[in-house]
């Protein structure tokens, strides 16, 4: 079964996001006043596993060695199971 | 007695680590990144650079190559392990340090001369100065603000190496900027030695880093 992944990682509560403090400071420049600006990466690709579960537990090996630094960022994972039917009705 | 150099694609300091290591007396060899056998090396300096243009995170890609299983081998046996500025970073996701160098308070790259004081100068890096010294070697970063979340534990095992002694330039905890593991055989170290080893440079200070790692041997 093939899987559309997405990977959100973001910095965990309370940690300084200096990137988006930044951004809030260039915007408040062109005049909008805005709070509590976060930025987060998304990373996305396709994955082939046996079921949802398979795939959920391989991407979040996955987070914990490489896309993300647990000490630092929490992460969400997002799977949707890829449509492979031509769309004419045939298996 | 050679101490190995590890290169990735992206590493920018590798040859002035050579230099330094030549000019405090040892013999050096550069290792490309998938060599996992590090038997031969007495001691390995991971320098600095932007390993992997930095993707995902300053070092984070570096320290899923097979030349890191070579390394832990290299810790097990007690041998001297010396990560400087992308390196320090490198050995923070590794995880051989409690902690992490991540974009600094105000996100800008600085390069400039930083007074560095020696908290702990029991590792074979630091023994050459006093504890409390007071030593010139400067930096070059933008990611090298340091975190922890064992903050305490680190202060019980006299894991604080380095701290900067004037302004901190990045909004690292506590201004600390060098690291070692427990035993003190590993030190992640933001600011650069190889870029103080003579006066005519501004300072030798950092000479003395490589021949305390050459003096362990």
């Amino acid at each position: 079964m093939m899987y559309d992944i997405e990977v959100k990682v973001s910095l965990k509560p309370g940690m300084l996001n200096p990137e988006a403090t930044t951004i809030q400071r260039s915007l408040a420049l062109l005049g909008y006043e805005v709070k509590g600006t976060k930025t987060k990466e998304i990373i996305t690709f396709v994955l082939e596993a046996d079921s949802e579960d398979d795939a959920r537990e391989k991407v979040d090996d996955m987070c914990q060695k490489l896309l993300c630094n647990p000490i630092i960022h929490n992460y969400t994972i997002n799977i949707i199971k890829m449509d492979m039917t031509c769309g004419c009705g045939c298996e | 007695m050679a101490i190995g150099i590890i290169r990735f694609p992206g590493t920018n300091c590798d040859r002035d680590v050579y230099k330094a290591i030549e000019l405090a007396g040892g013999e050096a060899e550069y290792i490309w990144w998938n060599n996992e056998d590090l038997t031969d090396y007495d001691g390995i300096v991971i320098p600095g650079g932007f390993s992997y243009g930095d993707y995902l995170r300053a070092g984070a890609i570096a320290s899923n190559t097979p030349v890191v299983e070579g390394v832990k081998a290299l810790v097990k046996e007690e041998k001297p392990v010396l990560g400087i500025c992308n390196g320090a970073q490198i050995l923070g996701e590794i995880g051989l340090i409690p902690g992490l160098f991540i974009t600094n308070e105000v996100p800008k790259f600085n390069c400039e001369w930083s007074k560095l004081k020696v908290a702990n100068n029991k590792t074979p890096f630091t023994k050459n100065f006093e504890k409390g010294q007071v030593i010139d070697i400067p930096i070059a970063h933008a990611e090298g603000r340091f975190y922890t979340q064992d903050i305490d534990l680190m202060k019980d095992q006299d894991q604080i190496v380095l701290q900067f002694a004037e302004e901190n330039p990045n909004g690292s905890m506590e201004a600390i900027t060098g690291v070692c593991d427990e035993s003190g055989l590993v030190l992640a170290m933001m600011p650069h030695p190889e870029r103080a080893t003579t006066k005519l440079l501004g300072s030798d200070n950092g000479l003395e880093f490589f021949k305390g790692m050459l003096d362990s041997i």
